[in-house]
């Protein structure tokens, strides 16, 4: 089976030094795919790159085998891709409804079924819809973010650092939706701090450390590699 | 007791009715300065003299109609020339953020750099202006001069105190809650107005939601131009029209803005009619007021006057610092200024 989304050989930065020095990522359907590496490894750096974010000067996006490279990340969420950034993921004055609305801006369609498909996957958010998504708690923000990310029904979603600054139980339950969404089809790029609850739902599981892959291989064979345990899930 | 109704006439008259008015006027101003920091942040300096450029192409139009005959009745012919002058101020908003903002939009300047070029939008815009129809007073208004006369409440209530509500100060109140009802169900319900808000919020994910910039800044542009031209119509039709009064009025209505909240349309509002009360209640003097409230006879020795209505700026002035200073998010928790 083909990679949906790959990007190879990446090496970028955001001006000056290079923060990627040729991370080569890969995704397919219906996976969940998880990131980890220390502080400054370039984890996130390496997701944004593949939505966009961050110019490459060498090495190639694609999606479903098409070259994606030159697209501006507002054009691959018309391409199928959805993004949850870490920090500022929802309009914080705005109805959590609206939140929603916001995420299918660019269809053309009637989103009514997907925001139906969201409020099933996070019940709590239906109660709340009327009220202002910046009034909420860390993890129904959180829930908010990632339900208008899926407004677009992308075929990948990729999750910058989901669990930060949420409480352990809330932590839980968010990786638990996570499978739900990957169940329900689309493939799942995250990037976690929590390293070793995130490679236990992960199909595929990417260590990164100072811009390069170090360590590539299924959450379990990861989770059970010596040099990976000792590096970098403290033993 | 007659008395007490008295002191209440009184003070609707020269206080309850006029600040109404005046609050309306700075409301819609002071919602176009809210929608642009929102949407574009920055501080658009040039609004005052914005109100005068619509205003004066409204009048010009309307002494076009005049002189072709065309009149409104009891309504003044200048609300059939508005739109003529809601082009015109959009029109030149529009150029001027080509020819100005946009070129700093690019080079993602900071705030301070976008107010400054407002400060060189709102001296172009001065005196084209001043060229065009001079810096003298101007008078429009035509129509009915009255609902209500004080002759006609005084008939009707038997007090010997009137009120009197001119007509351009109920058309004021009408077509600023007709504009505000309108913009505020803009901004709730339709897309744009949704993409708008979203942008204002955070303009890095309503680009991800594949908000169109370039769009919002447009709308941006042509409803505070729209909002603008409205206030100084309605001010120049309650008061007169004067270029330097529209640049003068930049201050309250930046005071207005910043009190409710900048970037919060509801806080603009709010903030509007406050600073209007208080100016008007500031500077009138209330030395009838008392002789109706006091004992028989007796007569407070001064006028009872706060502050002459010269320094009636003062009041935005102190407002301003004091928000500024205590609560800089305003009422309604708008941006940081």
């Amino acid at each position: 089976m083909s990679a949906l989304l790959a990007g190879t050989g990446m090496v970028g930065g955001y001006g000056g030094a290079d923060i990627l020095c040729g991370v080569t990522l890969e995704a397919r359907a219906g996976e969940i795919v998880v990131i980890v590496g220390p502080n400054g490894a370039g984890k996130s750096t390496a997701m944004k790159a593949l939505f966009g974010m961050v110019p490459l000067r060498l090495g190639a996006v694609t999606l479903r085998g098409t070259d994606i490279t030159g697209l501006s990340p507002q054009d691959r969420v018309k391409a199928g891709m959805g993004f949850v950034p870490q920090t500022g993921n929802v309009f914080a004055s705005m109805s959590v409804e609206e939140n929603l609305e916001m995420g299918a801006f660019l269809r053309e369609d009637d989103a009514a079924e997907t925001m139906e498909m969201v409020y099933g996957l996070f019940p709590i958010l239906r109660d709340k819809r009327r009220q202002p998504a910046g009034e909420l708690s860390g993890g129904q923000r959180q829930q908010v973010a990632v339900g208008r990310a899926l407004m677009t029904r992308p075929e990948v979603l990729m999750l910058d650092e989901p669990t930060a600054g949420v409480s352990p139980i809330v932590m839980d339950e968010l990786f638990d939706k996570i499978l739900d969404i990957a169940a329900a089809g689309p493939a799942i790029v995250m990037v976690e701090q929590n390293a070793r609850q995130a490679l236990a739902i992960a199909d595929r599981g990417y260590v990164l450390a100072q811009g390069e892959n170090r360590f590539t291989g299924t959450g379990a064979e990861l989770m059970a590699d010596p040099d990976v345990r000792r590096s970098f899930l403290g033993g | 007791m007659t008395d007490i109704l008295n002191a209440i006439v009184l003070f609707l008259n020269f206080v309850g009715v006029p600040a109404l008015a005046y609050g309306s006027q700075l409301a819609l101003g002071a919602l176009g300065v809210t929608l642009i920091f929102g949407v574009l942040r920055f501080a658009f300096f040039a609004h005052g003299d914005l109100m005068a450029f619509g205003t004066m192409v409204t009048i010009l139009a309307t002494w076009g109609l005049q002189a072709m005959g065309v009149s409104l009745g009891v309504l003044p012919t200048a609300l059939l020339a508005l739109p003529v002058g809601i082009a015109a101020a959009a029109g030149a908003a529009l150029t001027a953020d080509r020819a100005v903002f946009a070129f700093y939009r690019r080079q993602r300047a900071k705030p301070v750099v976008f107010f400054i070029a407002s400060v060189g939008v709102m001296f172009v815009l001065n005196g084209l202006v001043r060229i065009i129809i001079g810096p003298d007073d101007q008078r429009f208004d035509d129509g009915a001069r009255f609902v209500v006369s004080v002759r006609e409440f005084r008939d009707w209530s038997g007090l010997s105190e009137g009120l009197a509500i001119r007509s351009t100060q109920a058309l004021t109140v009408v077509a600023a809650l007709i504009a505000m009802v309108l913009l505020f169900r803009f901004l709730e319900r339709t897309r744009m107005g949704k993409a708008m808000r979203a942008f204002s919020d955070n303009e890095d994910l309503a680009l991800l939601s594949g908000v169109d910039p370039a769009k919002v800044v447009r709308w941006t542009w042509v409803i505070a131009a729209a909002l603008a031209t409205l206030a100084g119509v309605l001010y120049g039709l309650d008061k007169s029209f004067k270029p330097f009064t529209y640049f003068q009025l930049l201050l309250p209505v930046f005071a207005a803005a910043i009190l409710g909240g900048i970037g919060s349309p509801k806080g603009a509002v709010a903030g509007a009619y406050i600073v209007a009360f208080s100016e008007v209640m500031v500077t009138y003097a209330y030395r009838k007021f008392a002789m109706y409230l006091g004992p028989e006879g007796w007569a407070p020795d001064g006028l009872l006057q706060l502050l002459s209505t010269e320094y009636k700026f003062s009041v935005s002035f102190l407002i301003l610092v004091a928000v500024l200073v205590t609560r800089p998010t305003g009422l309604f928790k708008g941006k940081v200024f």
